[in-house]
């Protein structure tokens, strides 16, 4: 059927049976490969966009349910996001592959706690795993992203990635 | 591994043609028939490569030879032979090239090598490939001359045009100056007069008291920017006009083949273009990923299990706890790795006596299995992250009845290995080029793996058993030491031929210093054939020999009521194992005398691929019973460290990939079938349960050895040991944390 989503500020329309997981179309249909396939059953936080600001795992989300809402995915964050900034300062990829999937994730704590405790940070980042091993940098760099958003003059640059990609 | 792919035969001969610099466009029709001679067998291939200009194993040399490119404005790309898993060799090997050219480092970039064995071999394997820690030791010689000899080139170019002495020519960040008479040029000035030198033979090195570089907290990686914004392209994320997605059906267990199959339903999904069997199951081929899956789902197989292994993996491991109590099937023999004095002399000293059980594990890289591969006639060219490129390319050629140097691989960035992707069956590389194959006209087909498949695919890390019996002598140090290791043989039959020992099964208890520092040694192993594939897997012997010695030295001070650190100590210094006493003192006086409140410290230390690490481990009982690691206070010993903070961040991943095997890793085999195909019961360990590394480097001089896999092996032992200083029982079978529902 034909879909209209809302990708990164910008109005897509698609072809797609409505139960087609949002990550597929995304990748296959808008050729947004940045969100990654890791399980498929929403354990590894590989696949992790944001649907109204909120981190959701594409991989196990219908298509359908994302009409009408704002999706944002790791491109939407528009590479100077200061979680991006911090993930390069610190180097916290090793293959890389699940990256796009913490960085969501982080980017959707930081905006509901702009300073997050370790206690916070366990708890958000738990879902995403990473085989590489790259937490102890993952954490430093979230604490990193907090500090370089709050030295920016516009603190909006914090707030929900939709709005960081309409800019 | 590269010391177990030493014998693939020639790998020139099964590399492909090398153009000197040729024109692009320049390649000639032609057609040869060559015999190349493989490993284990003489392979004959007819073939008639009707389309050079597609062949693969073609390189365009430039003037600085096959690691350098220069750009006009000066911008310098050095070519990798490596594939970039995550390790960070690409920033080691740039570093290297950087430091000897005296590269601007800000304008240093870094490519992959295609395939070709003649000039990008892993000079420990004799083929291309990635492995056994290797990537930065076998180039440092390789790319230091690279890097001085295109030097020389440009400081030869600069003293002519300025008619000056080379000796009196300064090079630092890409700029050549002259002092004495103020001129100045720059490589991309200089490059077209440069590439006119002839390079010298043996450019001379520079004395590593003057490396600026290397070494350097300049060293960081290239590709975090690329790998934060969504940029970095892995084999998932190829994108080719007309590009098709297949997914495959296997068999539910190990050696299920085919037997009928009706793909009526299969054929109705829509974006499903065809169905059909392949060696290796039912390939359906759609115009995306999730009409591929869909229409896989909608298939029905019936599968042929007449010869598949029907154990489960308890019942391999009790086969194996009967092999090592000398109740085994009278075919599987016994072969002595380390064998010294005389057992009588020690018959009477106390004895200490243990076993220890290592499960079945999966690599469960983050990017499961998948490759792309178009196929013309004879000719494939295929783009993904290709660990070993000459093995791929020989499997590929055999499906597409080629020369292997004609199969052509761009190696992309692949989401974790771990040992998976570089396979001498090059599992999912054939399933890949024979669809490829079905579907022709050289229409990219790209394979996905479901975690599921890659799960359910084996090339696990074997099931290992160990037996262990040790008589203290009237000080409390070992007399003897009687060593029975019984698993699976990860050579046999393999590429390069059945080995008279497989190493990869003792590594780490052979060579050990504890059993140097022994007077009476008895060590065998034995290897019962087992129907399921298995393969390295990060530290491959290390992940259950550092284990077992780490593990048993502990209680053996304990029962001699030693100290478990001096205990070590007085062993190395009997074994003369210098670096193992350098690495130890260095954790131990980093780590401090003040232990976490609530914690408990336990100490290992091994040595894995040419490096030794030492762990000191902070670990406590959590409320819900299982041990959480705090501090990990890391030393390693991996002779000249070039990218310190890669070195680093092996340790901090090692330690994960280590500690998530140790306390969670296991696939367990019901009827012959996997049980856990997924992560939520293939347990890995997440960021609340992640430690903290802190590493620190034993400065050396010597030649640089691996860091990938030697911080993977320690961290368990080090955890049990701990748990053995609160009182608890020491740990006889991994993992120590077991599944709630078997």
């Amino acid at each position: 059927m034909a879909i209209t989503l809302e990708v990164n500020g910008k109005a897509v329309a698609v072809e797609a049976a409505e139960d087609t997981p949002l990550l597929w179309v995304l990748r296959d249909d808008i050729g947004l490969t940045g969100s990654k396939f890791g399980c498929g059953i929403g354990q590894c936080g590989a696949c992790t966009v944001h649907i109204d600001g909120q981190p959701v795992r594409s991989c196990s989300t219908p298509v359908s349910a994302a009409v009408g809402l704002k999706v944002t995915t790791i491109e939407g964050l528009g590479g100077r996001h200061p979680a991006q900034q911090a993930w390069a300062k610190l180097d916290v990829p090793q293959c890389g592959y699940c990256q796009s999937g913490q960085i969501m994730t982080a980017v959707a704590l930081l905006t509901e706690k702009p300073t997050p405790t370790d206690e916070d940070i366990d708890a958000a980042m738990a879902g995403n795993i990473c085989r590489c091993g790259t937490y102890q940098r993952v954490r430093a760099a979230i604490k990193e992203a907090a500090v370089i958003a709050k030295a920016l003059p516009d603190t909006t640059s914090a707030a929900p990635a939709s709005a960081a990609a309409a800019n | 591994m590269s010391r177990y792919l030493r014998n693939i035969a020639g790998a020139a001969e099964v590399s492909g043609p090398v153009d000197q610099a040729a024109p692009s466009g320049g390649a000639t029709r032609r057609d040869v028939i060559v015999a190349a001679t493989v490993a284990g067998g003489a392979l004959l291939v007819g073939c008639s490569m009707s389309d050079a200009l597609s062949a693969g194993g073609k390189v365009e040399v430039g003037a600085f030879g096959p690691f350098i490119k220069i750009a006009p404005d000066g911008a310098v790309t050095v070519i990798s032979k490596h594939i970039e898993f995550g390790q960070g060799n690409h920033v080691g090997l740039a570093a290297i090239v950087a430091e000897e050219l005296d590269a601007d480092w800000a304008r240093v970039t870094v490519e992959q090598a295609p395939a070709n064995a003649k000039l990008y071999a892993n000079l420990g394997m004799g083929a291309q490939g990635t492995g056994g820690s290797t990537a930065i030791a076998n180039s440092w010689e390789q790319l230091r001359k690279a890097g001085a000899g295109a030097r020389a080139m440009f400081v030869q170019a600069a003293a002519n045009r300025w008619q000056v002495a080379p000796g009196e020519i300064m090079v630092r960040d890409g700029l050549l100056s002259h002092t004495a008479t103020g001129k100045s040029a720059s490589f991309g000035d200089l490059m077209a007069e440069a590439a006119k030198v002839t390079p010298p033979e043996s450019p001379t090195l520079k004395d590593p008291k003057t490396f600026t570089l290397i070494g350097s907290q300049r060293v960081r990686r290239k590709d975090s920017v690329v790998k934060s914004n969504g940029t970095a392209i892995f084999t998932l994320d190829v994108k080719e006009e007309g590009l098709l997605t297949a997914m495959v059906a296997h068999g539910p267990r190990f050696g299920a083949t085919v037997a009928s199959f009706d793909d009526s339903a299969a054929r109705k999904v829509a974006g499903v273009v065809d169905v059909f069997k392949i060696p290796s199951g039912v390939a359906v081929v759609a115009k995306n990923t999730w009409a591929a899956r869909q229409g896989r789902e909608a298939l029905k197989v019936t599968w042929d299990e007449s010869k598949v292994e029907t154990r489960g993996s308890d019942a391999i491991l009790a086969d194996f706890k009967k092999v090592a109590a000398g109740q085994g099937p009278a075919d599987v023999k016994w072969m002595p790795f380390e064998t010294k004095g005389d057992p009588a002399s020690a018959a009477d000293g106390e004895l200490f006596e243990a076993t220890y059980d290592f499960p079945y594990l999966a690599h469960a890289t983050m990017e499961p299995m998948n490759c792309v591969a178009r196929v013309k006639g004879n000719n494939a060219h295929l783009s993904f992250g290709s660990q070993i490129p000459t093995v791929d390319q020989l499997n590929t050629a055999k499906v597409v009845g080629n020369l292997p140097g004609a199969v052509r691989i761009d190696t992309l960035f692949a989401g974790g290995s771990f040992g998976r992707r570089g396979n001498f069956q090059s599992d999912y590389v054939v399933e890949c080029v024979h669809i490829a194959k079905k579907v022709g006209n050289g229409v990219a087909v790209k394979l996905v793996w479901t975690r599921e498949d890659d799960m359910r695919a084996g090339y696990f890390r074997p099931i290992v058993h160990h037996d262990v019996k040790v008589r203290l002598d009237k000080d409390g140090f070992p007399a003897s030491w009687r060593h029975r290791v019984v698993t699976q043989s990860i050579l046999k039959g393999s590429l390069t031929g059945t080995p008279k020992l497989d190493e990869t099964a003792v590594e780490g208890a052979l060579g050990s210093p504890y059993l140097k520092a022994t007077p009476v040694v008895d060590a065998q192993l034995a290897l019962p054939d087992v129907a399921v594939p298995v393969l390295w897997w990060r530290a491959v012997g290390a992940t259950h020999t550092a284990f077992v010695m780490e593990h048993t030295i502990d209680q053996l001070a304990r029962k001699a009521g030693k100290d478990p650190v001096e205990y070590r100590k007085t062993l190395y210094a009997k074994a003369g194992a210098k670096r193992h006493l350098a690495v130890l003192d260095l954790a131990l006086e980093k780590a401090g005398s003040t232990v976490t409140e609530g914690y408990t410290r336990g100490v290992a230390v091994h040595e894995s691929f040419g490096s030794v690490v030492a762990q000191i481990a902070e670990v406590k009982m959590d409320a819900s019973g299982e041990p959480r690691v705090g501090r990990v206070v890391t030393a390693i010993d991996c002779g000249v460290a070039i990218a310190t903070d890669q070195i680093a961040a092996q340790m901090e991943g090692g330690t994960c990939f280590g500690l998530t095997a140790t306390l969670f890793g296991q696939i367990t085999l019901k009827d012959g079938a996997v049980q856990e195909t997924n992560f939520d019961t293939y347990r890995s360990l997440r960021m609340n349960e992640a430690p903290t590394v802190e590493t620190y480097i034993v400065p050396s001089g010597n030649a640089p050895s691996g860091a990938g896999e030697p911080g993977t092996p320690v961290i368990g032992p080090a955890v049990a040991n701990a748990l053995l200083a609160m009182g608890r029982p020491a740990t006889a079978s991994l993992p120590m944390v077991k599944p709630a529902v078997a």
